[in-house]
């Protein structure tokens, strides 16, 4: 059995999305931490967002980071060019349609609709990149001293304030998570399975677990464009 | 005379014997024989996965789209083998002996001795095949016990022990099909065995998917179509079981053994109404645990579970206390159907009897409480614990009958009542299950020859399996052997031509008939003809009457049938029609052997012979023998037969009190 | 139970042959009582059209008590009919009631061809079982059943795994069109028992190779499959099936 043989039969492929998945799940655990930074602000009135431009500031900060960086894009980009293959592969096997869809009696409307997700979700990442990452890579954003010390490091937390004062960003990072959200619900259950977790009762608190961890991540990546558009939290 | 070549020596050793002295076939001379076989249930597949795993090449036919589908599939208890692991005193020999008396003793010796002998096997065979039968806690495989039989010999797999022994089977015919050495043709019907020089050398058959007919040679021929109890139109049987390849091979040659003998099922789930298609049958295995019984009263219009204790007549129990619920099929039917038609039938068509499960949920209730230390259980708990067992005993069959009659089994009594389920009379073979045609052989539940009278539960996958795993082949290499020098004839042959030419004649005869009835309505006459007066019971008077009314429904079917569509591609009324037209030639010869077998033996019921307490009166005097019958044209047939000498076992009046 | 009868609208998929361009029928039955069964209800229907000279509906059925695979019908938008865990022809009339209207039609995917109305050609389940769903024992070289003792609760999910009647709903519920509850069906049966274990690493990497060239779809474990089910064959054999792949084709 070839490495490729083994990635590509539609097992394989199944494999590789719920490997990067749960990759990209991890991701999504270091940066809604780092995003909670933020709301440092909130406890230490001194602190104007300095505790999130540090922490920020670190994920560029060294060589093995920039690494893992490019090595995330790698991630994301498999997941969803490969994605993307499934879903449109699959699409073509029924050939003529039914009349009737079997719809939600046999099955939840997110884990059909993973492929529509992802889409949305891709959509939403472009804009998200475009509005962060990349002035922050490319140097486009101003500069802050951190207390306690020299350095000076973008202010990420002024280009949030900036960026979700506008009520049509806010609403589209609520609809990103919310996608994400329901794509988690599914895709974190499903990763697991896909690995060969076939135990009864470890499904069900994985099932439990995913579910819980769909909510936290979705509630904490919303409370951040709303808080701040409210004003809630502010340097 | 006919010639069953049994081997001579004593019963136990006959089999030995001939297996040490019977021709082989070099394993290069294997790979140049063809075997066609017919039918892929229990014996048709592992008949032929075993000759492919010996090297023959195989042709296997289905009329099904699988051959997984096969009506083997359906049977539910389990099969019987001689292994004695419960240490309950079963033997070899005791198996046989259940068997040949179970049979009502018209059955050979030889064969149900050679059937206990390999019935081992089986298992030992399956478990290998992964075939996932019910275990112990210590995970050794598990038993119960069926009707007939005081010891615990059955081994099963929830209720669809046919299902897991077919897809063994199966499993092990497309193992053979990956390799090459089978070529499997699905939705492919045989219509006619092609003989060149007296013997069997091919077949033609229909693609059902395109309506042309194929022509395929073989060496050997092999039926392994099943039985004919959809003659009734009503049975247990699916929709699709039919006679024609029996009737093909009969009408060639093969004489026809015992074919009133059919076997009514106690306990299936009630006639509903008119529009019925089938009966579905509710397991033996059931009668272990459930307790049959009708109100004393007559008429009695109450719901079970509001008649008494004391005004419930459990008719079994009372007549035959050594056996009770558990005596064989045919005594328990007909103490159902008298009972019926003495008045004390229950359901709106009165023609049903309750089996209750009430004291077997609290006798269970009763030990879980124990095993699980409640010390003075409630009768709801009792009752809680007790229909866990049930459930997981036979859920599946209670879901199945909640689902066709709407009601709850585990609330009220199932209500049940007789069917025709198989029929223990086939063609006729010899001991190596060859027919009266050379070459051509039958196999299973359509040859005619261990059962006798009456099948034991559990019997016939254990007959199915052992034709095909264990007894072809060796027997087919003692007539191959001579075959080696036979080049694969073309199948431009004359022969060939000639047979394909006489069913596209009669294929085109059937679509010309252009008539007003359809196939269907014939169908059901032909049954309630077959059912009302060569069912249960049977009288000469009715049987005369039957034999010119099938007779006159046969006329009138050739005369006014009518088939839409047109012979090229799928016509299910076309199928459906040749298989009833052989029907209505089969039901006359039923009921001309039930006519002739002037005595009631097993499944076998002649009114004018019974006992005094109404028990089957069984004429050894004059009929102990297998009745062969030669077809002799159309309407006619001539009886050859084949003495049955009892070396072993003494045949004595059947009781099971 | 009250006994009672119905007239009912029937659209139905009509197509001559698997070349053939199909279309939707539409069919009055009268008089259909509620103790009939729901394959006896196109029995009825059946009758009528060939009495009109028409010709009937082909559809494949044997055994009709739920265990022979056969029928398939995609009734109402879901496979084998509204009740659970069950076949289409353990669906009884006593489902509808007067004046409804019942869609039915063929199990739809591209591996499943359509043959002839509600008939469709299943043979690509035959070829995954053929790619490695049996055990390779010859007739006779058993040992004693009892020889190797298996675990009781591994023998029941086998036998759980085992109980597929092969019917194809599977593959005509999932959204992908995969077959991979019937796959992994057949591979965790064989997989649970220590007879299936020298075979079962070439077993999952062949059955599943055949499966992706029959032209299923993949799954993603939505499991619709599962719903459908009429043996009500557990999503975790999926689970397996991938623990066994992932055994197969990463470890070694």
């Amino acid at each position: 059995m070839t490495w490729k043989r083994a990635f590509t039969s539609s097992i394989g492929r199944k494999i590789v999305m719920s490997l990067t998945g749960l990759f990209l799940i991890l991701f999504l655990i270091v940066h809604v931490s780092i995003n909670a930074c933020i709301f440092n602000t909130l406890f230490d009135a001194g602190d104007k967002g300095d505790t999130f431009n540090r922490a920020a500031y670190f994920m560029g900060s060294t060589f093995l980071i920039r690494v893992m960086e490019i090595g995330l894009f790698v991630l994301f980009f498999i997941h969803i060019i490969q994605g993307l293959m499934i879903a449109s592969n699959n699409s073509t096997r029924r050939g003529t349609p039914y009349q009737i869809k079997y719809g939600n009696r046999g099955s939840r409307w997110y884990s059909r609709s993973m492929g529509l997700l992802g889409t949305l979700i891709l959509l939403f990442l472009i804009v998200h990149i475009a509005q962060f990452w990349v002035p922050s890579r490319f140097g486009q954003l101003e500069e802050v001293q951190v207390r306690n010390g020299t350095a000076m490091v973008h202010n990420l937390f002024l280009r949030m304030e900036q960026v979700f004062s506008h009520l049509w960003v806010v609403i589209l990072y609520v609809l990103g998570c919310i996608s994400l959200g329901y794509h988690l619900a599914h895709g974190f259950q499903s990763a697991f399975r896909t690995l060969g977790v076939h135990n009864k009762k470890y499904v069900r608190m994985l099932v439990v677990l995913g579910n819980w961890f769909s909510i936290l991540i979705t509630i904490g990546f919303i409370s951040m464009p709303v808080s701040m558009y409210f004003g809630w939290v502010h340097q | 005379m006919l010639d069953s070549k049994i081997p001579p020596g004593r019963l136990e050793e006959k089999w030995t014997d001939y297996k040490g002295h019977c021709k082989l076939v070099n394993p290069s001379n294997k790979r140049k024989l063809d075997i066609i076989v017919i039918g892929t249930g229990l014996a048709g597949a592992s008949a032929a996965a075993s000759l492919a795993e010996l090297g023959y090449q195989v042709k296997a036919f289905c009329f099904q789209d699988s051959a997984r589908r096969a009506h083997s599939i359906a049977a539910q208890g389990g099969i019987n083998a001689a292994k004695n692991y419960q240490n309950d005193g079963d033997s070899i020999f005791r198996l046989f002996y259940d068997t040949i008396k179970g049979g009502d003793y018209r059955s050979r010796e030889s064969n149900v001795h050679r059937l206990a002998e390999v019935s081992g096997n089986i298992i030992d065979q399956c478990v290998a095949q992964g075939v996932p039968f019910a275990r112990e806690y210590g995970g050794l495989l598990s038993n119960r016990s069926f009707g007939g039989v005081q010891v615990q010999r059955t081994f099963y797999a929830a209720g669809q022990t046919g299902q897991q022994l077919l897809i063994g089977a199966y499993q092990a015919l497309e193992r053979q099909v990956a390799l090459g050495n089978i070529t499997m043709y699905s939705r492919h019907e045989m219509l006619e065995i092609v003989k060149i020089d007296g013997k069997a050398r091919g077949i033609i058959a229909r693609n059902l998917i395109t309506g042309e007919l194929e022509r395929y040679f073989g060496h050997a021929v092999l039926i392994c179509s099943g039985g004919y109890g959809n003659v009734f139109y009503l049975s247990t049987n699916a929709m699709g079981s039919n006679a024609t390849a029996a009737w093909k091979a009969h009408k060639q040659g093969a004489y026809f053994g015992n074919p009133c003998f059919t076997q009514i099922h106690p306990t299936c789930i009630p006639v509903s109404g008119e529009h019925q298609s089938k009966l579905t049958l509710m397991s033996e295995s059931l009668r272990n645990d459930g307790r049959i019984w009708v109100p004393k009263k007559k008429n009695d219009t109450r719901r079970a579970n509001e008649i008494p204790e004391d005004e419930r007549d459990y008719y079994l129990e009372r007549r035959y206390p050594a056996f009770g619920n558990l005596v064989p099929r045919d005594v328990a039917s007909r103490a159902a159907k008298e009972r019926c038609d003495e008045g004390y039938g229950v359901g709106t068509s009165k023609q049903a009897v309750y089996l209750d499960f009430a004291a077997a949920v609290m006798r269970y209730g009763h030990i879980e409480c124990n095993k699980h230390g409640i010390a003075n259980p409630s009768a709801e708990q009792q009752r809680a614990y007790g229909l866990e067992v049930i459930k997981e005993k036979y859920g599946n069959l209670f879901d199945m009958y909640e689902k066709i009659t709407g009601e709850n089994p585990y609330e009220v009594p199932m209500r049940i009542y007789p069917a025709v389920h198989y029929t223990m009379g086939g063609l006729w073979v010899d001991y190596e299950l060859q027919t009266t045609v050379p070459g051509l052989y039958a196999l299973g539940e359509a040859n005619f020859s261990d059962h006798g009278a009456n099948r034991l539960g559990a019997s016939a996958l254990m007959q199915g399996l052992a034709d095909g795993y264990f007894v072809i082949p060796y027997t087919i290499g003692n007539y191959l052997a001579n075959e080696i020098r036979t080049a694969p004839i073309p199948t431009d042959h004359p022969a060939f031509v000639e047979a394909e030419q006489k069913v596209a004649d009669r294929l085109n005869r059937l679509m010309n008939i252009k008539g007003t009835q359809t196939v269907e309505s014939m169908h059901k006459r032909l049954g309630k003809i077959m059912w009302n007066k060569c069912g249960m019971a049977r009288n000469a008077a009715g049987l005369k009457e039957a034999i010119q009314e099938i007779r006159a429904l046969r006329e009138e079917f050739w005369r006014d049938i009518r088939i839409p569509g047109s012979i090229k591609g799928v016509n299910n009324e076309l199928d459906k029609a040749g298989r009833v037209a052989d029907f209505l030639e089969l039901g006359e010869l039923m009921c001309i052997d039930a006519l002739d077998r002037n005595e009631s033996c097993g499944g076998h019921f002649r009114e004018e012979y019974q006992t005094e307490e109404g028990e089957a009166l069984r004429d050894d005097e004059n009929y102990m023998f297998v009745s062969a019958w030669e077809y002799a044209g159309d309407g006619k047939w001539n009886l050859h037969k084949e003495e049955l000498n009892y070396e072993v076992v003494k045949p004595t009046q059947r009781t099971y009190k | 139970m009250e006994h009672y009868t119905m007239n009912l609208t029937l659209k139905v998929w009509r197509q001559e042959n698997s070349t053939a361009q199909g279309r939707f029928e539409t069919y009055q039955v009268s008089n259909i009582s509620s103790e009939m069964s729901f394959l006896e209800m196109f029995d009825v229907l059946n009758e009528q059209l060939v009495i009109e000279g028409k010709d009937p509906i082909a559809f494949d059925h044997d055994c009709r008590e739920g265990i022979c695979g056969s029928c398939s019908m995609y009734v109402d938008g879901k496979p084998h009919g509204p009740w659970r865990h069950n076949t289409v022809c353990q669906l009884h009339m006593r489902a509808y009631k007067d004046g409804d209207t019942i869609v039915v039609e063929p199990w739809r995917a591209k591996a499943f061809p359509v043959i002839k109305d509600l008939m469709t050609d299943r043979s690509a389940f035959d070829r995954i079982v053929q790619a490695g769903g049996y055990i390779s024992v010859n007739t006779g070289n058993a040992v004693d059943g009892n020889a190797t003792p298996i675990e009781k609760e591994k023998a029941d999910n086998a036998f759980g795994a085992a109980m597929c009647i092969q019917c194809g709903a599977c593959v005509a519920a999932c959204p992908n069109t995969s077959a991979m509850l019937f796959t992994a069906a057949k591979v965790s049966h064989l997989a649970l028992l220590p007879q299936g274990h020298p075979e079962r690493k070439t077993r999952v990497l062949d059955m599943i190779a055949q499966h992706d060239k029959e032209g299923f779809g993949s799954c993603t474990n939505i499991g619709a499959c599962e719903a459908t089910c009429p043996k009500d064959i557990s999503l975790s054999n999926i689970a397996r099936l991938n623990k066994e792949y992932r055994n197969a084709a990463l470890v070694e």
